[in-house]
């Protein structure tokens, strides 16, 4: 029973991450056996700034590697297949004879290519590559940052022509060096990373050469897309040499499987600093026209690709943090609950998030911030409500968005993330929804996507079903509000969304 | 009048001189101002720096008021938070044991369920988060009476009804079972409080070893129970998980 897992073999997954990397090790039931995490440093060269030192990376990843590995007291031959999940969209160049990063990676929240986005756009915009990509021009993607790269390191454009660099998101970077490196480590991306760069065709899975041409990005520096399950290669050196490297996927995507969110409408919800939510929307890629995006979910070998609709909400759990740093009124972010549980309801007031404008659906930059329906009755309990509200009615604007785009209706949304430790959070969640919220019983699902996708690679897994099999269930909250309450709600929340707009004025 | 402890009023008087200012005072200071030997007055310094009361300045060894003493004041334990540390054991302890868990605290002469992992296995259930148990028959009720002094006095102020034939309401038999909840360092309750039910709970300890909390197995009691006894794999599993939770909130190995 308790030391049933303690069983081999095993799946390792290793999660490089925007704050950490970290490994966990997994057996045949996907529980976990063994965590270990190195964080590594944030480096804010100037304002919009953010890069990090990949060799610290890289050097982290084989430490947490090592760690797990010996933490679960086993050995190589334990260990059936690595699985790599990854930050997403951040970019790294680097020289492919010396293993040597050109310049530190560019992360994805770094904004130093607005400019040139909008430069990009020319006369059409922000939607100029919508239709191969199913992306907007927006700082995050990687093409604009290997752009940026090209121009302003010196002499990098002529090497890159001759051949001699290699570009990559973070899965590429780890599995190039796990695999020998400069002596032989395979240069790849999978479809979903692959998915974020803005430079991949999302029906042909290619990179599109119009878009490298208009972007003047040489074909030579840029990964082979792979599947996001399948044998890459094996690992030489390390804790694991050996040991077959078998899936990537970008973190939210990984969530996604981890979930086993495997049917068409299936959805699920990461609620972490920001919140991410991804729904499976089958073999055809969606076009969104209510602001969403359109990426790959993920593709098992050879099978036909599954593609998803995204929904990202920027502040959710750092409003809490707000709360707690900026406003003092609480003294740890689970304290948000028990300052919202002393009222019954929001007491009129309506709290909307947008710190630096809004996100989907909407897409207003010159949006920003508002608390309305202030009276002299609200207390900051109220606040606190609202607070969690926030979250709660965003979910809900990006569901409503995915099922104008789709047509399928959330039948139930999974939830992971730090803030599903939130019981009235998640209750109101699914009163917003008027649909289930179910809480899986591995938080870890990033991880575990990794691991799953790996494990089915090398037949550690027969198939999807037998990763179905091993999904718990460990809550579920259903809705409890009327119908009537939910529309005025509802209804008020969009007219503070509503205030929020035209804010800042002259946006350029 | 009652008889009262010297060394306690010499050590309060301390404390409010210490608190009297934004002063730091020296070991001299303390002892004249208080007309107290040296000696008598290092040795109650010292005790109270032991236990956080009081801090010395490490460069010229003058005493304050420790950190301690705040958190004296607003120190309890926010059971949001408390679930919040126990989520992923909780996890863990279900798929190990293949039960549902509970994680309970004291609240008005009960048990508040903060915290519920459904049973690893696809059936319908439903989410108890603010449900009550009783004290005096539960697993978790019973971790708390034999822990915390505050629930073992509600104890014996609540209602003790008899659920079952099983439920034990004496009281001198129930100080027997938290004697020996005690010294084996878990409750049980065997169709004590519903037919067929049997449970398994620990207590759960913050960083000043303060029972805060109590976890525990619930299922049927035909798997919960082997021959009559409860399984020892599972009381084991429920144990590593309550000690796991109290490493998380800061509580030393025990």
């Amino acid at each position: 029973m308790t030391d049933a897992h303690m069983q081999g073999p095993f799946i390792a997954a290793i999660d490089q991450g925007t704050t950490s990397s970290r490994c966990i090790v997994f057996d045949r039931d996907g529980r976990i056996v063994s965590v270990d995490q190195k964080e590594h440093e944030q480096i804010f060269p100037k304002p919009g700034w953010v890069e990090h030192d990949a060799k610290e990376i890289w050097t982290n990843v084989q430490e947490v590697v090592a760690g797990a590995v010996e933490k679960a007291g086993i050995t190589a031959a334990d260990v059936k297949a690595i699985g790599i999940t990854n930050q997403r969209e951040t970019t790294l160049m680097w020289d492919k004879n010396t293993g040597e990063p050109v310049y530190n990676a560019i992360v994805w929240q770094d904004t130093r290519t607005d400019a040139l986005c909008k430069e990009l756009g020319r006369n059409v915009g922000q939607d100029r590559f919508r239709r191969e990509t199913g992306l907007p021009l927006a700082s995050y993607f990687s093409g604009p940052k290997v752009r940026w790269l090209l121009d302003n390191v010196e002499g990098l454009r002529e090497r890159a022509e001759a051949g001699d660099i290699l570009f990559g998101t973070m899965d590429s970077w780890v599995i190039w060096n796990l695999t020998g490196g400069a002596e032989g480590g395979v240069h790849v991306t999978d479809v979903t990373n692959a998915s974020r760069t803005m430079l991949m065709n999302l029906r042909k899975l290619e990179w599109d050469d119009r878009i490298l041409s208009s972007m003047e990005i040489p074909a030579a520096v840029l990964p082979e897309i792979r599947s996001s399950a399948e044998v890459y290669g094996t690992a030489k050196g390390g804790a694991l040499a050996g040991v077959p490297v078998a899936s990537a996927l970008g973190d939210q995507q990984a969530a996604l499987f981890g979930q086993t969110c495997f049917d068409q409408g299936e959805a699920k919800s990461t609620y972490g600093t920001g919140t991410f939510m991804l729904m499976n929307t089958g073999d055809e890629p969606v076009q969104s026209y209510n602001g969403l995006l359109t990426t790959v979910g993920y593709r098992i070998g050879d099978q036909k690709p599954v593609y998803a609709l995204e929904g990202s909400i920027a502040v959710t759990g750092s409003l809490v943090q707000w709360m707690r740093d900026q406003m003092g009124l609480i003294k740890s972010a689970a304290e948000i609950e028990t300052l919202a549980s002393s009222v019954e309801d929001n007491g009129g007031a309506y709290f909307v998030p947008a710190f630096s404008g809004l996100f989907a659906p909407y897409w207003r930059s010159d949006a920003r911030g508002v608390i309305a329906g202030l009276t002299r009755y609200v207390t900051k309990a109220h606040i606190a409500r609202a607070v969690l509200e926030a979250t709660a009615w965003q979910t809900r604007e990006i569901t409503d968005a995915m099922t104008k785009d789709s047509g399928v209706e959330l039948t139930a949304l999974k939830v992971d993330g730090g803030m599903t430790s939130n019981n009235l959070l998640m209750q109101t969640l699914s009163d917003f929804l008027d649909a289930p919220v179910v809480r899986p019983m591995v938080a870890e699902t990033t991880c575990l996507g990794a691991a799953y996708a790996a494990g089915l690679a090398v037949g550690f897994w027969p198939d999807t079903d037998a990763l179905r099999a091993n999904w718990r269930r460990a809550a579920e909250w259903t809705p409890r509000m009327d119908a009537d309450t939910r529309d005025r709600e509802y209804k008020s929340w969009l007219k503070a969304v509503e205030r929020t707009m035209g804010w800042i004025e002259d946006e350029e | 009048m009652a008889r009262t402890i010297q060394s306690l009023e010499r050590a309060a008087a301390m404390l409010r001189l210490l608190a009297g200012g934004e002063r730091r005072l020296g070991l001299s200071d303390v002892a004249s101002a208080l007309g107290l030997a040296k000696g008598t007055a290092h040795g109650i310094l010292r005790t109270l720096q032991q236990e956080g009361f009081v801090e010395q300045d490490p460069a010229s060894g003058r005493y304050q008021l420790g950190a301690e003493l705040l958190r004296l004041g607003n120190s309890y334990l926010d059971v949001h938070e408390l679930r919040a540390r126990a989520l992923l054991w909780a996890d863990d302890l279900a798929r190990s044991s293949g039960e549902s868990v509970y994680l309970g605290v004291l609240h008005q002469q009960g048990v508040l369920i903060v915290h519920h992992v459904f049973r690893p296995d696809d059936s319908r259930q439903v989410l108890e988060v603010g449900a009550m148990q009783p004290l005096h028959s539960t697993a978790l009720g019973k971790v708390l009476c034999a822990y915390d002094p505050v629930a073992h006095s509600q104890l014996l102020e609540a209602e003790r009804e008899a659920f079952t034939v099983r439920t034990v309401t004496a009281l001198p038999d129930l100080e027997g079972v938290l004697d020996l909840t005690r010294a084996r360092g878990w409750a049980a309750d065997v169709e004590e409080t519903w037919e067929g039910v049997a449970s398994v709970a620990a207590p759960i300890h913050d960083r000043h070893r303060m029972p805060v909390g109590a976890v525990g197995v619930m299922g049927a009691v035909e798997r919960v129970c082997e021959e009559g006894e409860l399984r020892a794999q599972l009381v084991a599993a429920v144990r590593d998980c309550a000690r796991a939770v109290s490493r998380d909130l800061g509580a030393g190995r025990f």
